[in-house]
């Protein structure tokens, strides 16, 4: 259903993710076949002065990193509206230029709303 | 023919990676698998034609809520013994929901009609707007139009917003803070003082 010129603007693209795709599998695959293998338990010991670890890698996080993660998202997010209206602000006229500005009003109050409270703040 | 195998590739590619993101082990590959499967659907959307859809994805999905996934992953502190053990105990639940989910999606597409002229019409849609970009076909009827859905995302956004500080914003107490403008505002005078001290008196 969709035009095969529009098709072919994505053809470089493909060409680039099979040429990027089939040089890493190349090159994961040489290293397996070619590559010399001498396992032995000593190389995975903890190396001379090392010592094991005392426990798993995964620790607790500040949950302020997530509220910045998803005070990201929600900008994003708006970001993403404001780029199709970009585009076409000259066909749509007056109505959808405001209609543009309420919604950036909306975000404009949650905004203030944010940086009142202090979740931008970094202690 | 060059679609068509693109499209059965980019497809096995994202059923794959799905299947793994339940099976995986390691929470954290999971995530990855995740990423890998919001690409390749992507790729799908870029096959259909909807390249503003295929980069939305990109951006917001991969860019954005799978390095909130890997957060989430991250701040739990999880072990794999008790998450199996936990995973166990909630297994009649999940399956009952994914069962009516599995329901739906058989009605649904038992009972699919195309309706008369849908197909010729998406197809008249693409040959008429050949001259018009996705993203301003989009445009030009998102903030007119569909004025009303537009203005409820930005409030489904507000909602977010306020709900994520409210549940998430935790004030420390006891830490003291640098206040720029205080450190500005300070002068030479009110802080130093110039005293002439005498010999052998003392201040």
């Amino acid at each position: 259903m969709v035009s095969d010129s529009f098709l072919m603007d994505y053809l470089p693209i493909l060409v680039f993710l099979v040429v990027a795709g089939g040089m890493a599998v190349l090159m994961i695959a040489a290293s397996l076949i070619v590559g010399l293998r001498r396992p032995d338990k000593d190389k995975l010991a903890a190396y001379e002065c090392g010592f094991d670890a005392f426990s798993d890698a995964r620790s607790k996080f500040d949950v302020r990193f997530y509220l910045v993660a998803i005070l990201f998202i929600i900008f994003d997010l708006e970001i993403a509206f404001l780029f199709p209206w970009a585009v076409t602000l000259g066909d749509i006229g007056l109505f959808g230029f405001w209609s543009m500005m309420v919604f950036l009003g909306v975000l404009t109050v949650g905004f203030i709303y944010e940086w009142k409270k202090g979740a931008l703040e970094w202690e | 023919m060059i679609p068509a195998l693109a499209f059965y590739f980019f497809a096995t590619i994202l059923v794959c990676s799905a299947t793994l993101v339940i099976f995986a082990r390691n929470p954290v590959h999971a995530v990855l698998f995740l990423i890998l499967g919001f690409f390749n659907a992507a790729c799908l959307f870029v096959l259909l034609g909807a390249e503003f859809l295929a980069f939305i994805v990109a951006i917001v999905y991969v860019g954005a809520v799978a390095v909130l996934f890997l957060f989430v992953v991250m701040m739990l502190e999880i072990s794999f013994d008790t998450a199996r053990e936990k995973a166990r105990r909630y297994l009649p639940v999940g399956l009952a929901v994914g069962g009516v989910l599995l329901a739906e999606l058989i009605f649904l597409f038992a009972g699919w009609h195309t309706a008369p002229g849908a197909v010729v019409s998406a197809a008249n849609v693409t040959e008429e707007t050949g001259a018009l970009t996705n993203t301003e076909m989009l445009g030009r009827i998102l903030y007119t139009e569909y004025v009303y859905p537009f203005q409820l995302a930005g409030l489904i956004l507000l909602v977010a917003m306020i709900g994520a500080i409210v549940l998430s914003l935790r004030t420390r107490s006891g830490v003291r803070k640098q206040s720029v403008a205080d450190q500005v505002a300070r002068k030479r005078e009110d802080v130093v003082e110039i005293v002439k001290v005498t010999p052998g008196t003392g201040v």
